[in-house]
């Protein structure tokens, strides 16, 4: 998700952010200075490493994950955990991979050679796929607080995980989302055929057609079309309850206006990429009523979230992005393999974190044998006012049957 | 039938871009032999220098007043910029041979896209709503009121231009000019400044299609001059490149086909294409006008500068 939906980040706010990310610095290498002297000698250090885009357009969302990572190691050692009997110190070892794939493999490299036991991150998928292949040669567990892209964990690695819903668990959502909640029985279907952008409209079809939906157009058009008069035209003829689209907020802003243009009735729907305030300004007032999921609950929304959120302000003085609640629940669920293996070694904790079964801020956190985040949320949101509004929280599993037979069951009524 | 005739008037919507963009191409072409590829990113920064008046301006004057200072904006950036291009870039090479300044096009082309992701950034510009539009319907095609006022408005600058070549003094020595700048020149025509006029207009009416863009699908993109571009030099040859006339009408074609194409391709080879095959419907009218008919549907004299 992430770099699709913050490419539309000016380039000023960019500049602002670099500027205050460098502002940000101080306090790890404060920590780290300090260290040393207040503790004995025979204290045990364990290096978490984490890795995310902390310069560039994206550095607010990674300064975020950086931030929860932060707190979650500070925590832990103002709990003064011991670890196989020994005392231990957490240390945290930042680097910048400004999502850039490349920047990305000379960090994880980079990460391995400072002996990390355990790595958080990257926040791009394109940046966690190259990176993962490294860690995984050298044993250390990863988990990505928000890479979304089904290959992240496809690999065939023991050591890569994942703390938010993927990219193939958001199609069939909104699909049982359209079939039970709107009651959308004719459906027209657009993508932008990129990876993404059709593999998400695919999995979206497969689960309409299995739940007794009509697919009356299947279209295409490319990430780089403004024009959709065509396309929608001949979905006009076809009349249908609903449309999705799999792609992001540039195509899916101008295509809800030229909606409103031609006088198309149907809703519309689609994944995390459109899910942006870029896509509000793009499609103005047609975006009202327009829906679109992303992977997680609203932060307001998580177990842990309002304490979380308070911890958090009061100790980097500003609000949570996005992705910090991920950050930090990663970071715990290392400590807790680690407590559980009785070790630090990577080798020691990396079968005990296939085995987690912790409650974080962001939830209940337990893996797949892929190492996805079992019965990760999604959250579909609808356009009200002019803002994102969280409408409903589905978890992709079998949970999402019972409250939409139990909606069907009050129509009825 | 409604959504047969709704084709039809988003073809002759996009046609109409098409043709506005596609006179640019056609009016150094006739005068210079030189495919100007600039064109399309000066389109583009029409559109960009636009949208950021809309934005400065905001909703501080009425919306038509704002859209008409970002449309004055735009053609001033983009005519001092044609001036430019043409005394910097083309003019230094009128006497050399035939590749060097096409290909200098094509660097004028990438240096203006990458000065504008360097000034806007290579984010997607939107606009501000500025006029509330109004909803035509007609016998079941809907239209907006600005893709009323943008078709009409573009009919209306084709036919002024038509009438301008046609009768003015400086219209007369373009088509002079066109026909041999030797002898025009000999016969006390200024073809340099025939020449930087003609770039001049030829910019001043791609800014107003940039504006037009920006007002169709409320949107700007450092890239979006380059596919526009293209499609313009489709339409200039399908018309028949040189040929004012057959800009316009190559324009309007070229959107017909490429709606018709999208709207339908997928119904007649049963799935086989979709409707993201539009842009290879366009080129494949490139490539076919350039196999059968060099010289295009009007174009009969410039077959030689083909």
């Amino acid at each position: 998700m992430n770099r699709r939906q913050l490419m539309h980040t000016a380039a000023a706010l960019a500049m602002a952010l670099a500027l205050s990310a460098c502002g940000d610095k101080a306090p790890p290498a404060a920590q780290k200075a300090e260290a040393p002297a207040a503790k004995a000698p025979e204290v045990q250090v364990v290096k978490i490493g984490v890795a995310s885009p902390t310069t560039g357009a994206q550095a607010h969302i990674g300064i975020d994950i950086r931030n929860g990572v932060q707190l979650a190691i500070e925590d832990a050692n103002k709990a003064g955990i011991t670890i196989g009997g020994k005392a231990v110190r957490f240390e945290m070892v930042a680097e910048d991979d400004e999502a850039n794939p490349t920047k990305a493999t000379t960090v994880a490299q980079k990460m391995v050679d400072s002996k990390i036991s355990a790595m958080v991150g990257h926040f791009n998928s394109g940046a966690s796929i190259p990176a993962s292949k490294i860690y995984a040669d050298a044993g250390i567990p990863q988990i990505s607080p928000a890479s979304t892209n089904p290959d992240y964990t496809l690999k065939g690695y023991k050591t890569t995980f994942r703390v938010v819903a993927h990219d193939g668990q958001q199609g069939p959502v909104l699909a049982r989302f359209a079939l039970n909640q709107l009651k959308a029985k004719t459906i027209a279907v657009i993508d932008d055929s990129t990876a993404y952008g059709q593999g998400l409209a695919d999995n979206f079809e497969a689960t309409i057609k299995a739940g007794g939906g009509k697919i009356v157009a299947r279209e295409h058009t490319t990430d780089k079309d403004t024009d959709f008069k065509a396309i929608l035209t001949k979905i006009r003829g076809r009349n249908p309850d609903l449309i999705m689209f799999g792609g992001i907020d540039p195509q899916a802003g101008p295509m809800v206006k030229q909606m409103a243009e031609l006088g198309i009735k149907a809703k519309f729907i689609g994944g995390d990429g459109m899910q942006t305030p870029n896509y509000i300004k793009l499609a103005g007032d047609a975006a009202e009523g327009t829906m679109a999921s992303i992977p997680g609950l609203p932060k307001e929304q998580m177990p842990g979230g309002a304490e979380f959120l308070a911890k958090f302000k009061a100790r980097f003085g500003k609000d949570v992005e996005l992705f910090a609640p991920m950050g930090y629940d990663a970071v715990m669920v290392f400590i807790e393999a680690m407590k559980r293996a009785g070790s630090w070694e990577p080798a020691k904790i990396l079968p005990e974190v296939g085995k987690t079964n912790f409650n974080g801020v962001i939830g209940p956190i337990a893996f797949d044998e892929k190492g996805d985040l079992r019965n990760g949320p999604i959250t579909i949101y609808v356009v009200k006012g002019g803002k994102w509004e969280p409408l409903e929280t589905v978890t992709p599993g079998a949970a999402q049957a019972a409250p939409a037979a139990n909606a069907a069951d009050v129509a009825k009524k | 039938m409604d959504i047969f005739f709704q084709q039809i008037t988003n073809g002759l919507l996009l046609g109409s871009i098409y043709a506005l963009v596609a006179l640019g191409y056609t009016m150094v072409y006739g005068i210079l032999g030189l495919i100007n590829f600039a064109h399309g990113d000066i389109v583009m920064v029409g559109a960009l220098v636009a949208l950021s008046v809309m934005m400065a301006l905001g909703a501080s004057l009425p919306g038509v007043a704002v859209l008409l200072i970002a449309a004055g904006a735009a053609m001033v950036v983009c005519v001092v910029l044609g001036l430019f291009v043409e005394r910097a870039a083309y003019r230094p090479l009128r006497r050399a041979p035939r590749l060097a300044p096409l290909i200098t096009a094509i660097g004028v082309s990438i240096l203006i896209q990458y000065s504008a992701a360097l000034i806007w950034g290579k984010q997607y510009i939107s606009m501000p709503e500025l006029v509330k539009p109004a909803k035509i319907v007609i016998g079941g095609v809907q239209i907006t009121s600005t893709q009323a006022f943008i078709f009409v408005l573009a009919l209306s600058i084709m036919a002024a231009l038509l009438w301008f070549v046609k009768t003015s003094r400086m219209g007369r020595a373009m088509r002079a000019t066109e026909q041999n700048p030797d002898v025009a020149g000999l016969m006390g025509v200024d073809t340099t400044r025939v020449i930087a006029f003609t770039f001049a207009l030829g910019a001043a009416i791609g800014a107003i299609a940039g504006v037009m863009v920006v007002l169709y699908y409320g949107q700007g993109h450092y890239f979006m001059g380059f596919m526009l571009g293209l499609k313009a030099f489709t339409a200039a040859v399908l018309g028949g490149i040189g040929n004012i006339p057959g800009a316009m009408l190559g324009g309007m074609l070229l959107g017909l086909i490429e709606s018709l194409a999208a709207g339908y391709i997928g119904d007649i080879t049963g799935g086989l294409f979709g409707s993201n095959y539009r842009d290879v419907f366009a080129f494949l009218v490139l490539v076919l006008v350039l196999m059968l008919r060099p010289s295009g549907l009007m174009g009969v004299r410039s077959g030689d500068r083909a």
